[in-house]
């Protein structure tokens, strides 16, 4: 990379401010600190103010952002966050309270905290909320934790939770990590779950279904009303997958689809930043007979006056101090407060178009494999390029020479050479026009010049990555060089 | 050679059972850019998850084909995963084991029923 690292900037002796002259008794540390607390060398890298902040302006310009261009990284919703968001954050009121204070100090966070429950259940039809998970996967283990707990109660002897093939990775994840075997679920030929391998899998001891809806070829399954009745029929939970929620919002509600469990990543549906932006949040929605299993503390209000309660003995107990990541609760409650019922329902309207246009202006050059309406994602597979041996991970790789970023690629697993793309609402039709200009340039180059695709990219500040020894074996220290 | 359910092949040399994983799942799972072995010395129980294996797309376990105690791991796929893609059968291979029971052998597919399963 062209950047040096800052240990590379260090000049000796350079400072970025000078201390006001020492006007108290000067004392040795090692007078009053143990020694072997004691460090004789503190390697840090010494550069001025303006050196540094050059330093992280070049960096940052390396980055691609949302701010910066097109974004359509499929089930991820990146969509823009607007910056009034971060203006509401920043009031003092809330920026500069501490989770330690007494109740009666913060009323007022305690109130938003409150509504933010509550809005949140109305969207999802949920009976209520708990805003403690720090995000989407530790969302997925808190509301599997509530359904292991509400069989444990019951004494019910379950073991497994079935997922579709087209599920998020995230879910399997989640399953194992409380404990559960997973047992995968076929699609069906339309994509959605293949209702004859549900039957043969449902026994007594599964403890429930875990689904998207839309699922992450962007198809709504309409069958959800069967699926609901079948995993009940057996006392199984149906378990909702927020990351596709923005395709539904004031639409239709999980809660009204028979789902029992919900959760919802804020970071994606309601435009607070994603990512390295974050941090993340993902609240838990449960039907009223979950509702004794949530974390706890629970946010109670009696005669206007908010308090904590912590007596619940059937809690799954607390998921993350300070009762979740609040200032990007406060940006999602601004979102949802400004944006009001039908500019929500909007939101996801202009999701579902957008996806379903650039999807349609795609197929003439891709090959698209559920040809059929969408939601606010769809699914092209790049194995038309195979010919030329020009794979989808080059067609990713290319577009970043364009300024975009890449899609999801290679997932969902059930669709050879996957790309999946999430356009989200807050793109103009013009970013999509050249988008799509750029993807047909690009199927182009495919067939005249394949090796340009296989070298990409080619104007980024890095190649192609070995992105596999980079995780594996990551060399992220810079004094164990050898 | 013979074949297992879950596409690993095995070529059996007296006691000691050479490891890999077919063509047909090497093209299955696209470049392969990481190969996770086991070390030497380690015992592989018949049907038991033995490594992993990363392609661009996925990441894919590796079941053992065969019980018995690994002799020899290919170093070579540390460097060069992509040998697995280029040549699964041969200069491909991911370990040799000392078998403990070779009446395992007998169990494993051969080359037209596992070509039937791929099918």
């Amino acid at each position: 990379m062209t950047e040096p690292l800052l240990f590379e900037l260090d000049t000796k002796g350079r400072r970025g401010y000078a201390l006001p002259k020492l006007d108290v008794p000067t004392v040795d540390p090692a007078d009053h600190i143990p020694t072997k607390f004691l460090r004789k060398q503190l390697d840090m890298p010494s550069l001025s103010e303006l050196e540094t902040v050059r330093h992280f302006t070049r960096l940052s310009r390396m980055n691609h952002s949302v701010d910066i261009g097109f974004y359509p990284l499929g089930s991820c919703t990146m969509k823009y966050n607007p910056k009034v968001n971060e203006n509401i954050a920043r009031l003092p009121g809330f920026a500069n309270i501490h989770p330690y204070q007494n109740a009666d100090s913060v009323q007022g966070a305690l109130k938003l905290l409150k509504t933010t429950e509550q809005y949140l259940a109305e969207l999802t039809g949920m009976d209520a909320i708990t805003l403690q998970p720090a995000a989407g996967a530790q969302g997925e283990m808190t509301g599997l934790l509530i359904i292991k707990a509400y069989h444990n109660k019951k004494g019910n002897n379950k073991k497994k939770i079935l997922i579709p093939d087209s599920g998020h990775g995230t879910n399997p994840a989640s399953c194992t990590m409380v404990g559960y075997e997973v047992v995968n679920i076929k699609s069906d030929d339309r994509g959605c779950i293949d209702i004859a391998d549900l039957k043969a899998n449902i026994a007594p001891d599964v403890a429930g279904l875990m689904i998207t809806n839309p699922n992450t070829l962007g198809l709504f399954d309409e069958n959800i009303g069967e699926l609901a009745t079948l995993v009940h029929s057996v006392d199984g939970l149906l378990y909702y997958d927020g990351a596709n929620f923005n395709a539904i919002m004031g639409w239709t509600r999980p809660g009204d689809m028979g789902f029992d469990v919900v959760h919802l990543n804020l970071h994606k549906t309601f435009s607070t930043p994603h990512g390295g932006g974050g941090p993340g949040s993902g609240p838990v929605g449960v039907k009223a007979h979950l509702k004794e299993f949530l974390p706890t503390p629970r946010i109670v209000e009696k005669n206007n006056t908010y308090s904590f309660e912590d007596q619940n003995n059937d809690t799954i107990g607390a998921v993350l101090g300070s009762f979740g990541n609040f200032s990007v609760i406060v940006k999602a409650l601004a979102y949802i407060m400004y944006s009001g019922k039908e500019g929500l329902k909007d939101a996801s309207a202009y999701a579902v178009l957008n996806a379903n246009y650039m999807m349609k202006k795609l197929k003439d050059t891709y090959y698209v494999p559920y040809d059929r309406f969408c939601k606010h994602e769809f699914v092209i597979s790049g194995k038309t390029l195979a010919k030329q041996g020009v794979k989808t991970l080059d067609v990713a790789k290319r577009l970043l020479d364009f300024g975009y970023h890449s899609p999801t690629i290679y997932f969902p697993l059930i669709v050879e050479e996957a790309m999946m793309f999430e356009p989200t609402e807050t793109e103009s039709k013009d970013t999509l026009d050249s988008f799509i200009e750029v993807m047909e340039k690009i199927a182009k180059e495919a067939v005249e010049n394949p090796d340009l695709l296989k070298n990409a990219p080619i104007s980024t500040p890095v190649r192609r990555l070995d992105e596999a020894t980079a995780a594996r074996k990551p060399d992220i220290n810079f004094y164990q060089k050898p | 050679m013979k074949f297992s359910k879950e596409h690993e092949w095995v070529k059996l040399e007296g006691d000691t059972a050479i490891i890999g994983i077919t063509d047909y799942a090497a093209h299955q799972l696209g470049d392969i850019v990481f190969v996770e072995l086991p070390n030497k010395g380690s015992k592989l129980e018949v049907n038991k998850v033995f490594g992993t294996i990363e392609s661009v797309k996925t990441v894919s376990d590796v079941f053992a084909p065969m019980t018995g105690e690994v002799i020899e791991v290919n170093d070579e796929l540390d460097a060069n995963p992509a040998l697995v893609n280029e040549d699964p059968t041969g200069n491909g291979w991911i370990v040799k084991i000392k078998v403990s029971n070779p009446n395992e052998y007998d169990q494993l597919l051969d080359e037209a029923a596992y070509k039937a399963i791929c099918e």
